[in-house]
């Protein structure tokens, strides 16, 4: 019994974890939400003021002259670039997990599936360098300018300028890449693991093999789907590096185009903390720290109904590690 | 007795729609399949092939000058920092692990594996932020390697905790009843013939977090900060360079030799990432199901 109380407590180590990391992140940028009020998440500048005056006192804390903080460029960024990641990965990975799961012959499926799952593994780092070395380039002189003179010609969002391959579909389309293999690894298993006599039964009525598998087997799926594309967002909404270094890091710019730079909630912590270092009252800092935080209390949220949707709706206890 | 013929019709007298419209299905699932492949394809070559030519042996074995040199002591900090995250994380994770599957149906065991989850699923960014306003502010330890080891540890903790649960949930229940029989209590049943059974499941797990911590940069940049030099033993107020930052900040710079070193870290990072899923997936994963 002894053994067993000594095991729960270090156990504990997990909520503990999580626990101080919001605690924190709320206390230390306690004075940022007294000053920024709720206007911080609908204003879209983000202005240190002027470092080389003296600091003045507003609403009871000490500010640079002229600093406002507002974060709605960040947040239409994040949510942009994530919804486009996840318009492309979803199709893809819906697919990939069909062919895998049901046109690829069982011997070769495993191997396939690893080497495509495989990407889960490559560090974000690297997709950023891939995105900034090679797809860059290639999308802002073949891929743009063909969609501008296309689709651009009906739909003002996707017409000229296209910029220089910088941007939120840049952005959006290696998010997706990073993102796709966890739809299509959770979607496959899900697939296989669906009861043979289900199968049987469409085809017995005559139903093709496609059929049986799009109007039988993927209906069985949906709830899997559905958190498994929970479980994308929270990591498309968090990814940092790989955005860094593709979306050409916006500042208070709302994006009018699908080409523009934009920043993101979590690439903008890392651009910004430097600069933010410059401001004599540490107000900048911990307006950063404000964004940490909103950012862990979304992607916690995004997370934790992935998971109840998962593991209430599936009621299997597998969990994809992403 | 032609009425007992078989219903299903033989397939040229379905419906040429329909069997379109499954050609189709096929088809476009396929392409899914093999633009992921391609493109999969595609980042290994360019990491691999740009790496290679970037890879010299004088890359291994000096240190950063400037915009060029060599790497040696970046390797040696993502180890340091690595290694010390998985001192961190191994305790405490396998601890966790071994509670949320041993006792899986108390309710703290199922707010263990639900928070472990969502840990995972929080941002590495929020982890570095944390870690730089916390411990490189806040407890005045500046970069570090404390820091830098303590953030990663965070991130693997999740990790080796579910690892390790899905582990000794795979050994069968018999072999508990066994030990049980003869009179064994909960500490010699788990630690004396569970863990042992789990143990190649548990290492796997663990080299797979030892791949996440390889491979992560954010939670580093602002926890662990960089150094040109090799570390100097301290574990507090004194920076540390690892690989991926210098993947992310050489690659930035105009210089060509700046350039080859990110591209040299970035075919280690990735080939060691490789390597230890590859090993995991067809030998440790292997040896645990038999």
């Amino acid at each position: 019994m002894k053994f067993r109380a000594w095991l729960a407590l270090v156990a504990g180590i997990l909520p503990a974890t999580l626990a101080a990391i919001v605690l924190f992140l709320a206390l230390y940028s306690w004075p940022a939400m007294h000053f920024n009020g709720l206007g911080f998440v609908v204003r879209d500048t983000w202005n240190l003021g002027n470092l080389y005056a003296n600091p003045i006192m507003r609403n009871g804390t000490q500010v640079q002259p002229g600093a406002t903080y507002g974060i709605l460029f960040l947040i239409v960024g994040t949510l942009a670039s994530t919804l486009i990641a996840l318009a492309i990965a979803l199709p893809m990975g819906v697919g990939a997990a069909i062919f895998l799961a049901e046109a690829v012959p069982a011997g070769l499926r495993l191997w396939i599936s690893f080497f495509v799952e495989l990407l889960m593994a490559i560090p974000s780092v690297v997709f950023g360098l891939w995105g900034y070395v090679v797809v860059i380039p290639f999308l802002g002189h073949h891929l743009y300018p063909l969609l501008a003179h296309s689709l651009g010609k009906a739909i003002p969002f996707f017409a000229e300028p296209t910029g220089s391959g910088y941007g939120l579909l840049t952005a959006g389309i290696v998010l997706s890449l990073m993102i796709v293999p966890i739809i299509a690894a959770t979607l496959r298993d899900a697939l296989v693991s669906q009861p043979v006599s289900l199968r049987e039964a469409a085809l017995g009525l005559g139903a093709t093999r496609f059929e049986a598998l799009w109007k039988v087997m993927l209906p069985g799926t949906r709830k899997t789907l559905i958190g498994a594309t929970f479980l994308a967002l929270g990591r498309a909404l968090g990814e940092t590096m790989a955005v860094l270094m593709v979306s050409g890091n916006a500042l208070n710019y709302l994006p009018h185009r699908i080409y523009d730079p934009v920043s993101t909630m979590a690439a903008f912590i890392v651009s910004q903390l430097d600069s933010a270092l410059q401001d004599p009252t540490g107000l900048a800092v911990r307006s950063l720290a404000e964004i940490a935080f909103v950012l862990a209390i979304i992607s916690i949220l995004v997370n934790a109904l992935a998971r109840v949707l998962l593991l209430v709706w599936n009621n299997s206890q597998r969990s994809v590690m992403v | 007795m032609t009425a007992l013929a078989p219903a299903r019709r033989p397939a040229h007298q379905i419906r040429l729609s329909r069997r379109f419209l499954s050609l189709t299905g096929w088809t476009l699932s396929g392409a899914c399949l093999l633009a992921l492949s391609a493109l999969m394809v595609w980042i290994l070559a360019v990491v691999f092939m740009r790496g290679m030519t970037a890879l010299k042996l004088s890359v291994l074995t000096t240190i950063t000058q400037g915009s060029g040199g060599g790497l040696l002591n970046a390797i040696e900090g993502t180890l340091v920092l690595s290694a010390g995250a998985l001192l961190l994380a191994v305790p405490f994770g396998v601890a966790a692990g071994i509670y949320s599957a041993e006792y899986r149906f108390t309710r703290w065991a199922t707010t263990i594996r639900f928070l472990a989850d969502v840990l995972v699923g929080v941002p590495s960014i929020v982890v570095g932020y944390f870690g730089y306003v916390g411990m490189v502010e806040w407890l005045g330890w500046s970069f570090s390697v404390a820091a830098g080891s303590i953030a990663l540890a965070i991130i693997s903790l999740p990790y080796i905790c579910r690892t390790t649960e899905l582990a000794l949930r795979q050994v069968s229940n018999d072999l508990r009843d066994a030990a049980y029989s003869l009179g064994a209590n909960d500490r010699r049943v788990i630690l004396g013939v569970c863990l042992p059974a789990a143990l190649p499941g548990i290492l796997t797990g663990i080299l797979l977090a030892l791949a996440v911590s390889v491979g992560e940069t954010a939670p580093l940049l602002y926890t662990a900060g960089w150094s040109n030099y090799m570390w100097d033993g301290h574990l507090t107020h004194s920076p540390i360079g690892y690989l991926t930052y210098a993947i992310w900040t050489f690659i930035n710079e105009p210089f060509a030799s700046a350039n080859a070193l990110a591209y040299a870290a970035a075919l280690l990072v990735t080939g060691f990432v490789l390597i230890i899923n590859i090993l995991a997936r067809f030998v440790l994963d292997r040896r645990a199901r038999r």
